[in-house]
């Protein structure tokens, strides 16, 4: 009997949960609007439809922008960039960082004292100030505000994997690998990894609300998309200054990267709770803390 | 599935010491618990289960109870009712715990609290946790005396009593500046310091080497006569509860199953449960044949009908299956098991043990040599010049306490640890120190078995992976030779070979310490290092496995390097013994020369404290 990767039982469980429910609601209502929003906006996001910060209207249901254009039109065309540039930042601030981490804590020694301390010097940076001193010096390219972000996240990831990955690499099931002469790639790849995909999901929704806010900030702050391109950061830049005469110009992108945040944040939480019941389904505990006093030597 | 109301209550026993022995009025026991039941409420998946039901005992003051059965019976459930308290997820079904009349379960949490430690005192397993580390153990012993009324003379004199004769630089001390024998001397002192009523121990010495077991049992008994305290121990060791207790009582699935004078219970157990334990247990006097007990018990709520133990029950008869067996009593001291054929069990001729019939192989020229291994951490030494044969197709038992480094050594061996000087020559060439240095045959004929059968199995894989492990790294079978090698080896080890298909968390821990043997016995080693294996299993499964092992080992011709601090256990299983004490060989030679007339006096001191109820018999 086949059981389900442990990936898919932990989303299973978290989901059954009404914490997990609301959250991916929530994200998912945010990612639906960002991923047909193009589709069904009714104008472009460039053309200009009525006047500057213009009170919401049967012509613009959002009223307009600085510039006069739509603003529900914008909104809907602005945030599949963010969210896209945001799953690939956190992909690979995940991927690298849980290598690091995971060698660090096997290897050990040198390897162990290089890795952390690397990550301590990029650790020292606040991130989005670590960003923003990349993308200033090379300019604002899309894949290298990717690049630093990712780059932003990978300290921390590391830090999270390599001390649950000590834990796994000190166990007796990878020692009886090691006796055996197995390198220690394999070892990783099979033993050590597997024992971590809840402690990297987790990581993972963490991340990508990080990943999401950073770059809406870069954006804001004007390193990101540049006009007239819609994006929901440089959105909430551009018409602030209209704030009283057209709110929405501000709110309606502010409202989605919150709800984005909120609900990915809640189902990491859920995923969190379901992945302490480990093995795949609801076991009993095991009496491994009693066994543990039993044995001496 | 519960008993009528005519249930016989099992408190017979000790009620009915000779008035001659009762130290205080007679009637009146310390505590009395009366029909016990601890359940799982129910779910909308399920219906109630009880965990434990039907328990009923009596303790007189001054008098020490044996709580003794494996992992699930119940007995640790029991132990904390004692104190009003119940594991997560578990509620009170009902009974009483009554302890000087006063019924525990009915008090308000407020009241509870005024009760423990005045009334009720309990010593923990680790007391090592049980201790604030990050205050010194005076501050903390005190405390105890300051929140339950007590002054200095008397914090001077319980300490005293609890074996600490020279308490200042204990008292000033860190827990952690502690041996674990002080550390249970302090838990000790702590739990006798109110003159509580009833103490609850909880397996207090499990962690201890068996000197120190030894002194520690000894002070319990004393400090309980002199204070006339009642007192229960919990424990999962027959021989420790000989040493200690006036009367037995034997938990199995729930329910107890036997109880009676110590004396009684072992010289003559009732219940076949009893029997087939002390059948299990590895004997210092003579080497025999351990008996195991197929199956496992029931989970609570999946009890089979009629007598839980029926499934795995030698006399079961078509009887067993009508209804939960009432308690029988079978003798006129109070001796009573819950079986309906107590009384023919009784008569049989003691436990039927079988002599093993163990044929030293001759000597042949040694597989394995270790010679002068030394290791030192940090300047400490582990290991000092260490000399050790191995011969082929021998058992070779390494026995120490915790610290004697043995387990250290058995490392050195298989290459974990690589920072040893010395040599070790296996099959005729030297050993690299680890594992890199070493050529895949000398990796492939070395095969180590590992302690705890809960971490040597990676969850994540099935069972058929886990033992495919070895097997894909060594050679390059094709998939179907490889799955049949799975099989057979399974097959082995006594398992069946659907098992290939399951996760570790589906097995038992006798299942999985069988598939970590598969997973080692799979590419044909010539010298198997086993640690302590079988020191985190009940002593039913350790018997199985230990003759599962010496089966294998003579079918296949195996060495055997057997690391262990059991020393009936070496009896059972070893043709030779060596000793290793502070990181030093102390005494080597044949299993029956060094068991029985031990040159060393640390070898003596070690044999005499072993725990038995042989004596007691």
């Amino acid at each position: 009997m086949a059981r389900r990767p442990e990936v898919i039982a932990v989303l299973g469980r978290a989901v059954r949960t009404p914490r997990g429910t609301a959250g991916l609601v929530i994200a998912g209502l945010v990612v639906l609007v960002a991923v047909i929003g193009p589709a069904v906006a009714p104008y472009s996001a460039t053309e200009f439809v009525t006047a500057p910060f213009a009170r919401a209207s049967s012509v613009a249901w959002l009223g307009g922008d600085v510039l006069g254009r739509d603003v529900l039109s914008r909104t809907l065309d602005g945030g599949w960039q963010l969210l896209a540039m945001a799953a690939v930042a956190t992909a690979l601030g995940v991927v690298v960082g849980a290598v690091l981490g995971v060698m660090a804590a096997y290897y050990g020694g040198l390897w162990d004292s290089l890795i952390m301390r690397a990550v301590d010097v990029i650790l020292a940076f606040p991130q989005l100030v670590f960003a923003l001193l990349l993308v200033s010096i090379l300019g604002p390219k899309i894949w290298l505000i990717v690049l630093a972000v990712a780059i932003s996240h990978a300290p921390q990831v590391a830090r999270v994997t390599r001390s649950a990955a000590l834990d796994i690499s000190e166990r007796d099931f990878v020692k009886a690998m090691q006796i055996l002469g197995i390198p220690g790639r394999r070892i990783i790849r099979r033993d050590v990894l597997p024992n971590l995909t809840s402690v990297l999901m987790v990581e993972i929704g963490l991340r990508l609300t990080y990943s999401m806010l950073v770059i809406a900030g870069l954006s804001f702050l004007g390193f990101g998309l540049q006009p007239p391109a819609a994006s929901w950061g440089l959105m909430i830049n551009e018409n602030r200054v209209g704030l009283i005469a057209n709110p929405w110009g501000v709110l309606m992108p502010a409202i989605l990267i919150a709800l984005f945040t909120i609900g990915v944040n809640t189902f990491t939480d859920a995923v969190a709770r379901a992945s302490l019941g480990v093995g795949g389904r609801a076991t009993e505990p095991e009496p491994i803390a009693l066994v543990a006093r039993e044995v001496t030597g | 599935m519960t008993a009528p109301s005519e249930d016989i209550p099992m408190t017979a026993t000790v009620e009915d010491i000779p008035p001659s022995t009762r130290e205080t009025g007679p009637g009146t026991p310390r505590l009395a618990v009366e029909d016990l039941r601890i359940v799982m409420p129910a779910t909308r998946r399920r219906p109630e289960a009880d965990v434990v039901d039907e328990v009923s005992f009596t303790v007189q003051p001054g008098r020490v109870l044996g709580l003794v059965g494996e992992s699930g019976s119940g007995k640790t459930t029991v132990a904390l009712a004692l104190l009003g308290l119940v594991k997560r997820g578990l509620a009170i079904g009902g009974g009483k715990v009554l302890i000087d009349g006063r019924d525990i379960l009915a008090l308000s949490e407020h009241d509870l609290q005024k009760v423990r430690g005045r009334s009720v005192a309990y010593v923990p397993q680790d007391p090592g946790s049980a201790l604030n580390p990050v205050l010194k153990v005076g501050t903390q012993l005190r405390e105890v005396f300051a929140v339950h009324g007590g002054d200095a003379d008397r914090l001077t004199q319980v300490m005293a009593e609890a074996g600490l004769e020279d308490p200042a630089p204990i008292l000033a001390s860190y827990p952690h500046q502690l041996s674990g024998g002080q550390q249970q001397r302090v838990a000790l002192a702590m739990a006798f310091a109110c003159r509580p009523q009833l103490i609850v121990l909880d397996e207090p010495t499990t962690g201890l080497d068996v000197t120190t077991q030894r002194r520690v049992l000894d002070t319990v008994r004393g400090l309980c006569h002199t204070y006339q305290v009642a007192a229960v121990y919990i424990s999962h060791d027959l021989s420790v509860v000989a040493e200690i207790a006036d009367h037995v009582a034997v938990m199995y699935a729930g329910r107890l199953i036997e109880i009676g004078a110590a004396s009684e219970l072992f010289a003559t157990p009732a219940h076949p449960y009893t029997r087939g334990l002390m059948r299990a247990i590895p004997l210092m006097a003579t080497s025999h044949e351990l008996h195991g007990m197929a199956g496992a018990p029931p989970r609570p709520g999946n009890r089979p009908a009629g007598c839980s133990f029926r499934p795995r029950c030698e006399f079961a008869i078509a009887e067993c299956e009508s209804g939960e067996p009432q308690p029988v009593v079978v003798s006129d001291t109070g001796h009573a098991a819950r079986c309906v054929r107590a009384t023919e069990i009784t008569a049989l001729s003691g436990t039927a043990l079988l002599a093993r019939d163990r044929t030293v192989p001759a000597a042949a020229e040694p597989v394995l040599t270790i010679s002068r291994v030394s290791v030192s951490y940090t300047n400490k030494p582990v290991l000092r010049d260490v000399n050790l044969d191995v011969g082929a197709r021998k058992s070779v038992a390494i026995v120490g306490t915790s610290g004697s480094g043995k387990t250290t050594l058995a490392r050195c061996v298989v290459g974990l640890h690589k920072d040893w000087t010395g040599t070790i020559t296996f099959a005729g060439s030297q050993l690299p120190p680890g594992v890199r240095g070493r050529t895949p045959d000398q990796l492939r004929k070395i095969q180590f078995v590992a302690q705890n059968p809960y971490a040597s199995l990676n969850p994540r894989q099935t069972i058929g992976q886990i033992i495919g492990n070895p097997l894909t790294h060594f050679t390059k079978l094709p998939a179907r030779e490889r799955d049949k090698r799975i099989g057979d080896v399974l097959t082995s080890v006594a398992l069946r070979e659907s098992f290939a298909a399951r996760y570790p968390d589906e097995l038992s821990g006798g299942e999985r310490q069988r598939v970590a043997l598969a997973r080692a016995l799979v590419v044909d080693p010539e010298l198997l290092v086993c640690d302590e294996i079988t020191s985190a299993l009940d002593v039913s499964v350790q018997a199985a496995i230990v003759e599962l092992l010496l089966r294998l080992q003579a079918e296949r011709g195996l060495a055997l390097l057997f690391i262990t601090h059991n020393l009936p256990l070496v009896r059972s299983i070893a043709d030779d013994v060596t000793v290793i004490s502070a990181g030093q060989i102390c005494e080597h030679g044949p299993v029956t020369q060094v068991l029985t007339a031990p040159k060393e006096a640390y070898t003596r001191q070690l044999i005499a404290d072993v725990p038995s109820f042989e004596q007691t018999g």
